[in-house]
């Protein structure tokens, strides 16, 4: 019906007719999808949210007299970086912790500094401490290196998450009699409170669900910046159980996803501390979704009510590996503020941000319809439903 | 009068003494104690609510000051940064006494001093740092 070039024209033009996936809803209610279809171009949708496999590459330039970092040790803000690439690349994680951060020691341990945090503080400009130490070649003398560096004085500083944008997640809660501390939050003993985390109908797998449009190459806003798919995302699992709309029940899809981080911003990305667990990086992104059929229209019109998550038991069933839910519940009911599990009336609350979700979706909407922002078109697909693409569990053998 | 809500910071001495139950004894106050500690340095913190006549609760007072007690109240003690703040809500399913709310239509978490017993689960949960708790 529409194509993207058609689309990008449009934005050129300056009346291209942009919605955020909430918005759509109501259009969608009042106008139904043929007419929906025809007067919207784009839906933008968005997420924020702890994202733990996200990092970030950069080359500091050489040093004088040189010193080759790769296969040595570095520290910047006093987290440990990864050398195992060339002299003047290193890599960041936003799960790396300090050497001599007390971690678990004194139980559950708060976990206030690590990655995640430092790549907040170089994308907000913070002068931070880089030192390094290599072993010494005749190309590469030097072995020590202490000095302040700053992200404008880098070659290269790239955010790349190998897994983010997860399509849809657990619902966390603990069924056992003590508290516990998890990636998805303080879970009070004997179903005392349940964690989501998905924008739900924002969300932007869940308004692309079979991946019709978002795929490698789509254009992206990453971290406040302009930011692309790289690559479908580590634990890609599109082949789980679905509602009749193609939603997965379960979590599914994820993606990879890179951008310059020079033009990103510390609004969109945020240092985390989860109590007892570690540190990540909360992440926000925006995804557009080009209008162009009925059927795609559709898809961005789901609403909360129509979503479905798993309960998972973090105190027994999640640790041990084990598939047990406890059973669904849509986001209607999660964003109300509270579900039912086996009879009793349990406090729900987001680790994603709806909040931010919603400020990204409008950033995004306002570049768009300001002729600052083109749609791309994917280069290629990520494997969907027909794909038989699984994420399979660890088999261990003996050694 | 009203149910008010203070924080007493005991020093080292006074651990072991019987002080709070004078209270009830002479000073006709009723107590319900929310949080009650003893640090390293053997210092004792303890957080109530007290409930009685005007009159006694001045007195009351009066007394811990004079046993040594610092005294102060609890609505100042925890506070919520704004700028942090992304309004998630972990903090709110927590939260024991509602004093953290989400708004409904805006998604954004607002925190109701007078409703807060500055237990410290929010502090201790918020992945931003954004809540904050002094004594």
């Amino acid at each position: 019906m529409k194509t993207i070039q058609e689309i990008n024209e449009k934005i050129k033009k300056g009346n291209v007719v942009v919605l955020t996936a909430e918005e759509v809803i109501g259009l969608v209610e009042e106008k139904g999808i043929k007419e929906a279809a025809q007067t919207v171009d784009v839906v933008t949708t968005a997420t924020f949210g702890p994202m733990c496999s996200s990092g970030i590459y950069f080359n500091i330039g050489h040093s004088k007299p040189r010193i080759k970092l790769g296969g040595g040790h570095a520290t910047l803000g006093g987290v440990p970086c990864y050398t195992g690439l060339a002299a003047a690349d290193l890599f960041l994680g936003a799960n790396a912790l300090p050497d001599d951060d007390p971690r678990n020691s004194v139980y559950p341990g708060e976990f206030r500094y690590g990655g995640g945090h430092v790549i907040s503080d170089l994308v907000s400009g913070k002068d931070l401490v880089l030192e390094a130490s290599g072993y010494g070649t005749d190309c590469y003398p030097r072995k020590n290196l202490k000095t302040y560096i700053n992200i404008k004085d880098l070659n290269e500083a790239v955010l790349y998450n190998i897994r983010n944008c997860y399509q849809n997640y657990n619902v966390a809660i603990n069924t056992s009699d003590k508290v516990i501390y998890t990636y998805m939050g303080i879970l009070r003993q004997k179903l005392g409170n349940a964690n989501y985390c998905s924008a739900g109908a924002l969300s932007p797998l869940l308004n692309d669900p079979l991946y019709k449009t978002i795929g490698i190459g789509t254009k992206i806003l990453l971290g406040g910046g302009v930011g692309f798919v790289s690559w479908w995302g580590t634990q890609h699992n599109p082949c789980v159980e679905r509602t009749n709309k193609g939603v997965p029940k379960y979590p599914a899809a994820t993606l990879a996803l890179i951008g310059d981080l020079k033009n990103m911003s510390g609004q969109w990305l945020i240092g985390t501390s989860m109590v007892g667990y570690g540190v990540t990086l909360s992440v926000g992104i925006g995804i557009p979704i080009p209008i162009l059929n009925e059927e795609i229209l559709e898809y961005t019109a789901v609403k909360d009510e129509d979503i479905l998550a798993p309960v998972v038991d973090y105190s027994k069933d999640y640790p041990q590996r084990e598939n047990r839910i406890l059973g669904l519940v849509n986001y209607a009911q999660l964003k109300s503020g509270h579900i039912e599990i086996k009879g009793k009336k349990v406090p729900t609350s987001s680790l994603s941000s709806i909040r931010k979700a919603r400020e990204i979706a409008d950033v995004l909407k306002g570049r768009i319809k300001s002729g600052e922002f083109l749609l791309t078109e994917a280069v290629e697909k990520i494997p969907s439903v027909d794909s038989k693409y699984r994420s399979k569990p660890l088999k261990e053998r003996k050694v | 009068m009203e149910r008010i809500k203070i924080v007493l910071h005991f020093p080292k001495q006074l651990v072991d003494k019987p002080i709070v139950y004078r209270l009830v004894k002479d000073f006709n106050l009723e107590f319900n104690i929310l949080k009650a500690e003893v640090n390293p340095n053997e210092e004792g913190l303890l957080i109530l609510e007290l409930k009685g006549q005007d009159q006694d609760y001045k007195k009351g007072i009066e007394y811990l000051k004079n046993e040594g007690v610092r005294v102060q109240p609890l609505s100042q003690d925890v506070s919520m940064d704004r700028q942090r703040c992304v309004d998630c809500t972990v903090c709110v399913s927590l939260c024991p006494t509602e004093a953290l709310e989400k708004d409904p239509q805006s998604g954004e978490v607002k925190f109701i001093k007078e409703k807060c017993i500055a237990c410290g689960i929010c502090v201790k949960a918020c992945p931003y740092g954004a809540m904050k708790i002094e004594f």
